[in-house]
């Protein structure tokens, strides 16, 4: 898979971006390569001037100085000019490394100085004022070069250049040396560095990673194959730059492929030119889909009462047939019919709203995904798929194959890359696509890579059945029963939580013999239930400790041991006794982050009667408390809780 | 910043302006005048005949005594489509848009001056006035781009917030390529955040295009970092006229808006 296609005049391999670039501008010479909305038009380079540009601009930064092996710090949006400068700089054997637009000054400095930055180019003005901010601290930075001229005209230093002129300069010295850029590109090779992202770690600095053109081109042009893209993908550049999805699917992928890719008009702009473009290959995290939803959501709830019942009606049977209907499973004659129906009413005109029309693909990763959110887009037959990736490993580590849908897991290895779950349950893996080293850094360069190249992921999760990987957990929060069974206590939790019953849990078990758990019942929507269904109460410890409301409560519980059963590995690892706390968790009390995240260990110390009376297999368990009033004062708090054994299942074994 | 910047010759000169309502004197006896390229702010108490001159110089009050000269061309009275067509432009205290229309036909409508084909033809939208159109368009995108609302383009004004409702306004006025830009209180009303984007943008229109502007505003801080001169009006009356730094050292301006007794 990983032959590379020789080019027609038979020079070489094309084995980096600059080679592709010049194919590309031979094969698809006609074809555009981007484009960009500007003064309410689509405006576009085809490959042909995507490489003429490239070339000017390569020398041009050429005769400023620029080097083999130095480093080109880019900042700024989404913009053609700051991708023809990735390439650029590649094409020079010198390596683009792109920063968060959005950094303050300071972050810049560490990122400028760590990675010796020489030459900058940035996007406009604002950014431009950053980096002469940090010029003091940066020594290094010799060279700044803007893309949009706006408000630059009174800026006179003599390192400061327009754009324009270093394209000008270029074409100069092209006419000068004719044979130099060529030569430049042809000089690169698969191993050389193609860009240094920079990891924004939640401890300490962040980190290089480096990847070589190999990495990216390699790892792209699986994934292109194994997605079956073509050079007719219609793709929006929307999320940073720096970011290392975004150079997969918006610059490695679109090399490989020859699609184009556009970038929207600001950042203001992106939902209006999204639905203006309708792409066939998206990527967006759970956050982008669930917004985009709930915009939908209220504009359905302010729509006149008979659209409200078509929409309500075509949505139903979306969710009972929609996905099988998009996995191509078998679906009774008159629901595909009435599915088509509603193709016609509502489904297309609500893809069309959210500029899903044309979706072949879309990709969404980062974090879990509700999973009502992603059946709702695929009931209306938008093929959203779930990925896993990191930096480390240009993106793609496992993808979900079309057909082989299921909302909890993140698909199988991607073409090549291999996986390996350790002892501990943490989730190794091996790619073309494993990054070079983080620059500067070979001791976590070392403890991350294994010198036989396998990569820590630092999450713990394991391969189902069906070879689909699922992630669990943070690997550092993963603990085992006392028989060595695997507990990971988010996984358990985030399970009860789908329920909307329920607001928060906290489940225990390291170290244990068995798994028990807290409980906080959703105070708005059990009230509501209680409402409907006659069961009268003054307070919320009264609710949670309501016998029906435990019922309702044991029902979820066991759902979820169900589920737990189904997956060998962690079928010893349900939940045998639960209880409903008589308050809410709270982050006055230091019991959550300010963040709303358990403090698993504060909550254990507090509430450890109560641990210790569901280990004891006593019927109730008492405790008093100590809460914190909202005007700051303290109080007591006791009471007797109610202990409800919950029915286990046996381990599903599956025929294989 | 502003040594860049060439102060032309006098562009607009106000001449022993007065202007009453009955027996209430608005302006008494004023001059003034401005020059091409220079932001020029009027200030003053409330009441003072700030608005008062503005409308004066664009034609829609008509003062009782004094003259007016607008580029070389001296004038006791004129209408205010005669203001337009000669290239003054302005904003409104309390902002004059058409609320039902999108930020887009708005500024189309600030170029109304400068479509010479027929009404017919353009009703059609046919030959030459789908071309014209189109390059008004294209004019008005550039001042879409300039004054960063692409993302409002097409949601009618009425459902902007107040902060950009104010710089369609300007964008309107923009629209006509006006020599002369009066803006009466751009700022009014805006949260600092606005203010400062408003100031970059008046700024940068003086800057890019070369407009000349004259401007009326109440925030002192913002007066004395953004004009090159200042006028101080007190009950119709010149009280002081000067770059920033001497207006701000008058005595009799001190007075005014501290409320010195006044003889």
């Amino acid at each position: 898979m990983d032959e590379q296609r020789v080019r027609a005049s038979g020079t070489g391999v094309l084995d980096t971006f600059p080679k592709l670039l010049l194919d590309n501008a031979q094969r698809l010479a006609g074809r555009h390569a981007l484009r960009e909305k500007e003064f309410g038009i689509w405006q576009s380079w085809t490959w042909a001037d995507l490489a003429e540009e490239v070339r000017h601009l390569a020398c041009g930064l050429a005769a400023l100085g620029l080097a083999r092996g130095d480093k080109v710090a880019v900042i700024g949006d989404n913009r053609p000019r700051l991708y023809a400068t990735f390439c650029a700089v590649q094409s020079l054997g010198a390596i683009p490394v792109p920063m968060y637009q959005d950094s303050v000054a300071r972050e810049l400095s560490y990122v400028v100085e760590h990675a010796e930055a020489r030459f900058a180019v940035a996007e406009d003005q604002e950014q431009v004022d950053k980096l002469l901010e940090i010029r003091e601290s940066c020594p290094r930075l010799e060279t700044i070069v803007y893309v949009d001229p706006r408000g630059m005209r009174d800026y006179e230093q003599p390192f400061l250049h327009a754009f324009e002129a270093v394209l000008e300069r270029g074409r100069a010295f092209h006419a000068e040396q004719p044979g130099f850029w060529r030569a430049q590109v042809d000089q690169g090779t698969g191993t050389d560095y193609a860009i240094i992202l920079y990891t924004s770690g939640t401890t300490g600095n962040p980190k290089g990673v480096v990847l070589s053109h190999d990495n990216v081109l390699i790892t792209a042009r699986n994934a292109v194959e194994r997605d079956r893209l073509t050079a007719d993908e219609e793709v929006l550049a929307y999320l940073p730059m720096a970011w290392v999805g975004d150079n997969i699917f918006s610059f490695g992928q679109s090399y490989v492929a020859g699609f184009c890719v556009s970038c929207p008009e600001s950042s203001a702009t992106v939902m209006e030119d999204l639905r203006e473009l309708g792409p066939t290959y998206f990527f967006a995290p759970p956050r982008i889909y669930e917004n985009l939803l709930t915009s939908v959501t209220i504009r359905m709830e302010d729509a006149a009462a008979p659209k409200r019942r078509v929409y309500r009606y075509f949505m139903d049977l979306a969710a009972r047939v929609g996905i099988d209907i998009l996995d191509g499973k078998p679906v009774p004659g008159l629901d595909r019919w009435l599915y088509r129906l509603g193709e016609l009413l509502v489904y297309g005109p609500l893809k069309n709203a959210l500029g899903f029309s044309r979706i072949r693909i879309a990709y969404t990763a980062g974090e879990a995904i509700g999973p009502d959110i992603f059946d709702f887009y695929r009931a209306i037959g938008v093929n959203i798929k779930q990925l896993y990736g990191q930096t480390e490993a240009a993106v793609f580590i496992t993808m979900q194959p079309d057909g082989e849908i299921k909302a909890d897991s993140v698909g199988t290895p991607a073409p090549q890359v291999e996986i390996r779950i350790d002892d501990h349950g943490e989730v190794l893996y091996r790619s073309p696509g494993v990054f070079v080293e983080y620059y500067k850094n070979p001791e976590a360069t070392a403890t991350t890579k294994t010198p036989d190249g396998w990569v820590h992921t630092g999450d713990a999760g394991f391969l189902d059945d069906d070879g689909h990987l699922k992630i669990i957990d943070r690997a550092k929060d993963v603990g085992r029963l006392r028989d060595g069974t695997l507990f990971a206590p988010k996984y358990i939790e985030n399970k009860l939580k789908f329920f909307p019953h329920i607001k928060e849990a906290v489940a225990f078990g390291d170290g244990r013999d068995e798994v028990v758990a807290f409980v906080n019942i959703d105070l708005e929507s059990i009230g509501s239930w209680a409402e409907r269904n006659g069961v009268s109460y003054a307070s919320y410890q009264e609710l949670a400790a309501n016998p029906r409301v435990l019922d309702l409560i044991q029902e979820c519980v066991e759902k979820v041991n169900a589920d737990l059963a189904a997956d060998q590995r962690l079928a010893g690892s349900q939940i045998r006794r639960f209880l409903n706390l008589h308050k809410e968790l709270d982050a006055d009390d230091g019991e959550l982050t300010r963040t709303r995240k358990v403090r698993r260990s504060t909550v254990a110390e507090r509430y450890a009667p109560l641990i210790e009376g569901l280990y004891s297999g006593a019927a109730s368990a008492s405790i008093e408390t100590q809460v914190t009033f909202e005007d700051g004062r303290t109080g007591k708090l006791s009471a007797v809780l109610e202990i409800r054994d919950v029915k286990r299942f046996d381990a599903v074994a599956r025929a294989s | 910043m502003a040594g860049e910047r060439r102060i032309g010759e006098v562009i607009l000169a106000v001449d022993q302006i007065s202007l009453s309502f009955g027996g209430v004197r608005a302006l008494e006896n004023v001059s003034f005048d401005v020059r091409r390229g220079e932001i020029r702010a009027i200030i003053g108490p409330n009441g003072a005949g700030k608005s008062s001159m503005l409308n004066v110089i664009n034609g829609f009050y008509h003062p009782q005594e004094g003259r007016i000269t607008f580029k070389g061309q001296t004038r006791t009275q004129m209408r205010t489509h005669e203001a337009a067509e000669q290239g003054i432009a302005r904003t409104f205290q309390n902002i004059a848009l058409f609320k039902g229309m999108s930020t887009l036909d708005n500024l189309m409508t600030g170029r109304n001056l400068k479509m010479k084909v027929n009404f017919l033809l353009q009703a059609l939208h046919v030959g030459p006035a789908r071309r014209e159109e189109i390059a008004h368009r294209e004019f008005v995108e550039r001042i879409i781009d300039f004054l960063e609302i692409q993302a409002v383009r097409k949601v009618p004004v009425g459902r902007l917030p107040y902060g950009l409702q104010k710089r369609v306004e300007l964008g309107r006025a923009l629209a006509a390529e006006p020599d002369l830009l009066l803006l009466d209180e751009p700022m009014a009303g805006m949260n600092s955040e606005e203010k400062e984007d408003m100031c970059r943008f008046i700024l940068d229109v003086n800057e890019e295009f070369g407009t000349t502007i004259v401007l009326i505003e109440h925030d002192m801080g913002v007066v004395m970092d953004i004009s090159d001169r200042v006028v101080v009006l007190d009950y119709g009356r010149l009280l002081a006229d000067g770059s920033p730094d001497e207006v701000r050292r008058d005595q009799a301006v001190i007075d005014a808006y501290l409320g010195a007794v006044h003889d």
